[in-house]
């Protein structure tokens, strides 16, 4: 493996967006369009870890999706290596695919029920026709042992493994075409929180042995600190602040940022006495009617008239830390 | 690792394929066991009874309406004195070929169908469920007998008119299993390593849409076999072929005079439809995990 450099861009997204068309009314009514991804950038360097954080609905798992081309993307680019991933067609696609792949969610429903652990894992080599055939047993072999499980498992059913040990199947199975990129979508939110340290800290252990560069889409910010090297928030599908990992926790500066981080639970009561909780009232506008203004106006304790009239532009307010909030100036104090 | 407690090498050994568990659930189940059994022998039947047997089912054998057990005729004879046992024997294949073959066909215009509609949504799946509605709404009996009657009678244009008016169950059914499980995340992780669409409908989605669609197709030879013993008894059939139908519609108006020429077949028709029913019955369970624990 090669040492990772630390200034190379791996992936680049630039001002993605994703629509998804809405019937309503009867078969003739109009079409509208659910921006579910609206205008989002973000970039990240090779062997490091981006997290994309935000609640239900925010458009991050459509996002990661979107960079994979698991979903059509409207516009934007993903830069992949300095090739543009969307415009990629047949082989050249197929090539890009083995560099990025994905580790879903629900260990249940992400293998297929009906083939042996070991074909799960070999699919891949399958599919890409990277490797001849005669190797790919081999690297079966060595991803069961990179991953935790036993050789001997591999003629297992999924319905015969546990929640943590079909998640390393998974693992194993995004690993083995050897690629750049990951992109973890929650991949520890259904399991326990016992076996959830053991899978994060496999991940991080690969990181370092393969070189992986991952972007990690999760909405617990505590898994999000011990894995990340920065971090995007995004809220109604766009980022609204991004910076590394210190900065965002130490200082927050998009309110909606603070109250997530002030919802966090803790254990230590000086702690917990310490922090002031933040309540955003009320609910996420209608992604099919969005405000004119910033989307988080309806919201947000310490909203003021222009929040209502335009949209705060991401703006870089201090050195790596952008943030989307009419309210934050080049002081990069937090308005609450 | 601490937490991937090693199964015993003997559980290893056995983890069997998820088939060979639904198999020894069917075989619990004795009703289905039994009329597979049933349909073994009618099968066995239907391939080796004319050898064993030979008289012609044509052929003026004895006095009309001889009763069963006269003159060593086991099942009687009919209006035309005709051995009705040899009938039953040698119509047993017509009976069976057709029910599979028009069987086979639904299934295969049905999976088709239902396969490219649900895997590709869009307009595709539009104009081929307007297509599968067309053909839901046409009276299915009157419009096998148009086919048959406008192009012959032979046991070729039978199965197809059969099948054709069949196979909208079968596309209505893989539709729905293609919906369910092309949104399943195995399926984007296949997508994610490049299997293309091809591999992603025929080798992913439709192993795992498979229980649902082979219930259904052994039920459809069942119905297939009613559908052709309906056609025969309108007289829509091969006049050289004798087979169940047949029997019963050309005796039909001694029913009161000689009721076993009508009943006999019958019983035959019956026995073979329950059996099937059966069996797709111990499939549905077997193949059906939500019924597996009870």
């Amino acid at each position: 493996m090669t040492e990772p450099r630390n200034d190379d861009v791996l992936l680049d997204v630039e001002n993605l967006t994703v629509r998804f068309a809405v019937k309503r009314g009867s078969t003739f009514g109009h079409k509208s369009y659910l921006y579910a991804v609206d205008d989002i950038s973000f970039a990240i360097k090779r062997g490091e870890t981006l997290a994309i954080v935000g609640e239900s609905g925010s458009g991050k798992t459509t996002a990661a999706l979107a960079v994979a081309r698991l979903v059509e993307a409207y516009q934007g680019k993903v830069n992949l290596d300095g090739e543009d991933f969307l415009q990629l067609e047949d082989a050249d696609l197929r090539k890009a695919r083995a560099k990025v792949q994905f580790i879903f969610q629900d260990p249940y429903s992400s293998l297929n029920p009906r083939v042996r652990a070991e074909k799960i894992v070999r699919e891949p080599l399958e599919s890409l026709q990277t490797v001849p055939a005669p190797e790919r047993q081999a690297i079966v072999d060595k991803l069961f042992t990179a991953v935790g499980l036993h050789p001997e498992q591999q003629r297992l059913f999924p319905h015969q493994f546990s929640g943590g040990q079909r998640q390393r199947i998974g693992i194993a199975r995004a690993l083995a075409t050897q690629p750049e990129l990951i992109i973890c979508d929650e991949p520890v939110s259904a399991l326990d929180v016992a076996v959830q340290a053991q899978i994060l800290n496999l991940l991080r252990k690969l990181q370092t042995e393969f070189g992986l560069t991952y972007l990690f889409i999760s909405h617990d910010l505590g898994v999000v600190q011990h894995m990340c090297d920065s971090i995007a928030v995004m809220y109604m599908g766009k980022i609204v602040e991004h910076a590394d990992r210190l900065s965002l926790f130490n200082n927050p500066l998009h309110p909606y940022t603070s109250a997530l981080l002030s919802a966090v639970p803790s254990v230590d009561k000086k702690r917990r006495e310490a922090t002031k909780r933040i309540l955003i009232p009320g609910d996420p506008p209608d992604p099919l009617a969005l405000p004119k203004g910033c989307r988080f106006a309806n919201r947000c304790p310490a909203a003021q008239p222009q929040c209502e009239d335009s949209q705060p532009p991401l703006t870089e307010v201090a050195p790596g830390h952008k943030v989307a909030c009419h309210l934050v100036d080049e002081k990069a104090v937090s308005p609450l | 690792m601490t937490d991937t407690p090693i199964l015993p090498k003997e559980e290893i050994q056995k983890a069997r394929h998820p088939m060979a568990e639904a198999t020894e659930m069917f075989m619990k189940n004795h009703a289905a066991v039994a009329a597979a059994v049933v349909l073994m022998l009618i099968v066995l039947a239907a391939i080796f009874g004319p050898y064993i047997y030979p008289t012609d089912p044509f052929d003026m054998v004895w006095a009309p309406f001889s009763p069963p057990g006269e003159a060593g005729f086991l099942l009687g004879t009919d209006y035309l004195g005709r051995d009705l046992l040899a009938a039953l024997i040698h119509g047993a294949r017509v009976s069976i070929v057709i029910g599979l073959a028009a069987a086979f066909m639904s299934v295969f215009i049905g999976v088709t169908v239902g396969a490219l509609a649900g895997f590709y949504r869009g307009y595709v799946e539009e104009i081929l469920m307007r297509i599968t509605e067309f053909f839901q709404v046409l009276p299915t009996l009157l419009f096998s007998m148009v086919i048959v009657a406008l192009f012959g009678a032979s046991l070729p244009m039978i199965t197809f008119a059969i099948g054709i008016v069949s196979w909208t169950a079968v596309a209505r059914i893989t539709r729905s299993e293609f919906l369910r499980i092309r949104e399943l995340e195995y399926v984007t992780a296949s997508r994610a390593s490049g299997a293309s669409n091809g591999k992603l409908m025929f080798r992913i989605i439709l192993p795992n849409a498979l229980p649902p669609i082979i219930v259904q197709s052994a039920l459809m030879v069942g119905s297939a076999i009613l559908f052709e013993a309906g056609l025969s008894f309108l007289g829509l059939t091969d006049p050289n072929v004798v087979s169940w139908g047949q029997v019963i519609g050309s005796n039909r108006q001694y029913i009161l005079d000689a009721s076993y020429t009508v009943t006999i077949p019958g019983m035959a028709i019956f026995i073979t439809v329950l059996a099937i029913s059966l069996v797709g019955d111990g499939l549905n369970d077997a193949l059906n995990p939500k019924l597996r624990q009870r």
